[in-house]
C-alpha cells in the first residue's frame, strides 16, 4: 500500500527526489514531536518544582529518585493508559478532534523557531507571520472542545477564550511590529541576526507588551480565564480525561515554549551569546522566560473577564500603537546605515 | 391550560433560556463552593442575575441527637457543626450548660478558653484567607497560611491530642491543664506569625489585581445586613460596630483590650480586611491572656450526672464566622428537652442571593467565599 502511495506521489510530482525528502519531513517532525514532548514533560516537572518551592513545600520527591524527575513520565504513562471517556451527549467527532487541533497548532509553529545558526526546519521568509497566524488557529480547537463537551461550564470557558484570545492577538501583534520595522525582515533568521544588541534595550516597552499578550494567550494565570478553576472547574477541557486532556495539557507547554521562543528570538537577541554554543544560548533564555512565567503564575491573582478585555483594549493596545508610532518616527528621522 | 398549550409554553421558556439566559447548577461538587453547597445560577452571559442557594446535603439531624444524649454526651458532636472552628462550639455549648446549672469556673479556665479560643480564630481566619485565594485564583497564599494555621493545629494537639475535633472543653472548665511550656510555644508561635502577615498582604492586599478584584463587589448595605440577621466579619464589613467580645460580654472579655475593625461600604474587600485585621487584634488578646494568666485548677467541681434545672437559655459566643448561638430548654432531665443552634454561617449564606445579582461569575465565587461558609454548620 504504501509503494502505492509513493507511486501516485511520484506521479504527482514526477520527480525522483519525493522519496528522500518525504524521508526527511518525516524525520524532522519525529525530532520535533519529540523535543515538544520532552520539553513539555520537562516542563511540568520543573513547574511543579517552582511552585511547591514557592509555595513552601517540596513537589515531587519520589518517582525516579533524584527530586522526583520521573514524575511527568510516570503521570503520562498513567494518562496514556487511562479509560478514554467520551460523554455520551458530546458532539463525537468534534470531540475527538478537538486536541489535535489545538496540539497541531502548536506542533506547526516550531518548524521556524531558530534553536541555532542553520538550526531551524524551514526559513520562511514570512515567519514570524506564519507563527502568528498558525498559533490562532488553538482558539478554534479550543472553541470546539467548549462546544462539543456539550458543557454549560465548557462553553462558558470557550467563550471567554474566544474573547481573549482576538483581544490579546492584536497588541501582539502590533508589538512584535516594532522590532520587524527595523530588522526589514519576517524571517526569524534575519531578525536573530540584525540583533547587534538584543532588542529587549531598544524596544523595552514592545517586549513588555509582548510578554503580556504572551502570557494571556497561553491562558496562563494572571490570565487564565479559560480554565480557570475555582469558577469553570477546568473551563474547557472539563469533560476530557486520560490522553486527550494529556494532549491539551501537553499543547499548553508546547505553546507556552513557542510564545517563549518567539520573545527570544524577536527581543533577546536568539541564540546569539559568549562562550556556550548557540543552542545553549537559546534554550537558556527561553526558559529563563518560561521560569518568569511560571513566577507570575504562583505569585498573582486571577484577573476577571471584565478588566482583562480593559488591559487589552484600553491599556496594551494603545501603547502598541504609541511604540509603533515612535519606531517608525524614529527610523524615519534617523535612517540606518 | 390544554396540555399542547403547556408544551408550547415550555418550548417558549426553554427557547428563552437557550438564547439569552441560562441556568447553570454551581455545586455540590464544585472546586469554590467549600463544601456540598449547590447554587442554582441563572447566568445572561457572564453576568449573575439570580441565585437560589440549595443546602441541607449535610444534614445530619444535630439537635434531635443533642435532643437523645445528656449534657456531656453532646460535646463530642459540637465539634462537627464548624469544623474550622471546633473550640468555639465547644464553648458555646459549655457556657450555656455552666448558665444553666449556674457552674462558677475557674480563673485558669476562663483565661485558657480565651487563649485557645482566639487561637483558634486565628487558624479560622488563616483558612479562610487561604481558601478565599483560591477562589480568587492565587494558589501560593493558599499553602502560605495553611503552614501558619498547621502551627495552631500542633498547639491544639499538644493540649487536647486532636487536631481537629477537639472537645477540649468541659461544663465547668476545661477537660485537661495545658502541658508544661506551652504557653511559652504560643508566645513563640505568636513570635513567628506577627511578621507573617507582612508576608501575606504582599501577596494580596497589596497586589493591585487582588484589590481590583474585590473592591466594589458583592456589596452587602448595612440594613441588609442587619435585616438578615448577619452577624460576625460579614456585619462589621458592612461597616457595623457589633462584636459579642464586646457588646455581650462572655467568659472574661470584659478584662481585655481589643479594637473592633469595622469596614465602610460592606464589599468583599472589606469583609476580607475585616478578617485579616481581626487576626492581629486576636494576637493582641492572646499576649494580654498570656501576661495575665494565673495558676490555679482549671475545672470546676461538678456532679457526676449533670442535671439541669427547669428553664431555658441561650447562650451566644462570638465565633469567627459570627454569632454561635446554643439554646438549651432543660426540663429538669439528665438531657436537654430541646435543643437549637444558631448557625451564623447559615444565616450569614441567606443573604447570598442579595449580593449575586450583577455580578460576573468570576465574582460570585469571591462573594460567596467573603462569606466563609462551613457546609457541616450550614446544615447540622
Amino acid at each position: 500500500m504504501i509503494g502505492g502511495v509513493l507511486e501516485s506521489l511520484y506521479g504527482l510530482f514526477g520527480e525522483w527526489w519525493i522519496i528522500p525528502r518525504l524521508i526527511e519531513m518525516f524525520v524532522v517532525v519525529s525530532i520535533i514531536i519529540g523535543f515538544i514532548s520532552v520539553a513539555a514533560m520537562f516542563l511540568i516537572w520543573w513547574e511543579r518544582k517552582i511552585s511547591a518551592h514557592i509555595q513552601v513545600r517540596f513537589g515531587p520527591m519520589r518517582v525516579g529518585g533524584w527530586h522526583g524527575w520521573a514524575q511527568s513520565i510516570a503521570d503520562g504513562i498513567k494518562l496514556l493508559l487511562k479509560e478514554d471517556i467520551i460523554p455520551a451527549r458530546a458532539d463525537r467527532p468534534i470531540f475527538i478532534l478537538a486536541p489535535m487541533v489545538v496540539f497541531a497548532s502548536a506542533l506547526a509553529a516550531y518548524v521556524v523557531i531558530p534553536f541555532g545558526p542553520g538550526l531551524i526546519v524551514q526559513d520562511l521568509n514570512i515567519g514570524i507571520l506564519y507563527i502568528i497566524a498558525i498559533s490562532s488557529l488553538a482558539v478554534l480547537g479550543i472553541i470546539m472542545a467548549g462546544w462539543s463537551s456539550n458543557n454549560k461550564y465548557a462553553a462558558l470557558g470557550a467563550l471567554r477564550s474566544a474573547a481573549q484570545a482576538v483581544s490579546y492577538e492584536i497588541p501582539l501583534i502590533i508589538s512584535l511590529l516594532g522590532p520587524l520595522l527595523i530588522v526589514g525582515s519576517l524571517s526569524m533568521t534575519k531578525i536573530v541576526e540584525a540583533q547587534y544588541v538584543p532588542f529587549i534595550l531598544v524596544q523595552p516597552l514592545a517586549f513588555l507588551i509582548y510578554f503580556t499578550c504572551a502570557v494571556a494567550e497561553t491562558n496562563r494565570l494572571p490570565f487564565d480565564i479559560p480554565e480557570a478553576e475555582s469558577e469553570l472547574v477546568a473551563g474547557f477541557h472539563v469533560e476530557y480525561s486520560g490522553m486527550r486532556f494529556a494532549i491539551f495539557f501537553m499543547a499548553e507547554y508546547a505553546n507556552m515554549f513557542v510564545v517563549c521562543a518567539i520573545a527570544t528570538t524577536v527581543f533577546l537577541g536568539g541564540w546569539k551569546g559568549p562562550l556556550l554554543p548557540p543552542v545553549a544560548w537559546f534554550l537558556i533564555k527561553t526558559f529563563f522566560l518560561l521560569f518568569v512565567m511560571m513566577w507570575l503564575r504562583w505569585t498573582l491573582t486571577r484577573t476577571r473577564v471584565d478588566q482583562l478585555m480593559n488591559v487589552a483594549w484600553k491599556v496594551l493596545l494603545p501603547l502598541a500603537f504609541v511604540n509603533l508610532g515612535i519606531t517608525g518616527l524614529v527610523m524615519l528621522l534617523y535612517p540606518v546605515g | 391550560m390544554t396540555t399542547v398549550n403547556l408544551q408550547l409554553q415550555q418550548i417558549k421558556e426553554r427557547a428563552a433560556e437557550t438564547m439569552e439566559e441560562m441556568w447553570v447548577n454551581m455545586g455540590p461538587q464544585h472546586p469554590s463552593t467549600h463544601g456540598v453547597l449547590r447554587l442554582l445560577i441563572k447566568l445572561d452571559g457572564e453576568v449573575v442575575r439570580e441565585c437560589i442557594p440549595y443546602m441541607g446535603y449535610m444534614h445530619r439531624c444535630h439537635e434531635k441527637i443533642g435532643e437523645n444524649r445528656s449534657y456531656v454526651q453532646i460535646i463530642p458532636y459540637t465539634d462537627r457543626l464548624d469544623y474550622l472552628a471546633s473550640m468555639y462550639n465547644n464553648w458555646a455549648y459549655c457556657l450555656g450548660c455552666e448558665r444553666l446549672m449556674e457552674i462558677q469556673i475557674p480563673e485558669r479556665a476562663e483565661y485558657l478558653r480565651i487563649i485557645i479560643g482566639e487561637l483558634q480564630r486565628i487558624a479560622s481566619h488563616l483558612i479562610w484567607l487561604g481558601t478565599f485565594g483560591l477562589d480568587l485564583g492565587n494558589f501560593t497564599i493558599f499553602m502560605w497560611c495553611f503552614r501558619e494555621r498547621e502551627m495552631v493545629l500542633d498547639l491544639f494537639e499538644a493540649v487536647s491530642g486532636q487536631r481537629i475535633n477537639y472537645s477540649f472543653m468541659r461544663i465547668g472548665g476545661l477537660a485537661l491543664d495545658v502541658p508544661e511550656g506551652w504557653l511559652a510555644d504560643v508566645k513563640a508561635f505568636l513570635a513567628w506569625l506577627k511578621p507573617r502577615f507582612a508576608e501575606y498582604d504582599r501577596l494580596s492586599t497589596d497586589n493591585v489585581i487582588w484589590q481590583k478584584r474585590i473592591q466594589g463587589v458583592g456589596i452587602l448595605k448595612p440594613e441588609d445586613a442587619i435585616s438578615y440577621a448577619a452577624s460576625g466579619p460579614m456585619l462589621r464589613g458592612s461597616g457595623i460596630q457589633w462584636d459579642l467580645r464586646r457588646d455581650d460580654p462572655y467568659g472574661i472579655y470584659d478584662r481585655f483590650d481589643f479594637d473592633i475593625p469595622i469596614g465602610t461600604s460592606g464589599d468583599v474587600w472589606d469583609r476580607f480586611w475585616v478578617r485579616r485585621r481581626e487576626m492581629e487584634e486576636s494576637v493582641k488578646i492572646v499576649e494580654q491572656g498570656l501576661r495575665d494568666i494565673p495558676p490555679g485548677p482549671v475545672l470546676a467541681p461538678v456532679a457526676k450526672k449533670l442535671r439541669a434545672p427547669v428553664g431555658d437559655i441561650y447562650s451566644r459566643v462570638e465565633s469567627p464566622r459570627g454569632e454561635l448561638g446554643h439554646y438549651l430548654i432543660a426540663d429538669g432531665s439528665e438531657k436537654p428537652y430541646r435543643y437549637k443552634v444558631r448557625a451564623p454561617t447559615f444565616v450569614n449564606l441567606s443573604a447570598l442571593p442579595v449580593m449575586l445579582p450583577g455580578c460576573l461569575v468570576a465574582d460570585a465565587v469571591a462573594v460567596l467565599g467573603s462569606i466563609d461558609i462551613v457546609l457541616c454548620e450550614v446544615d447540622r
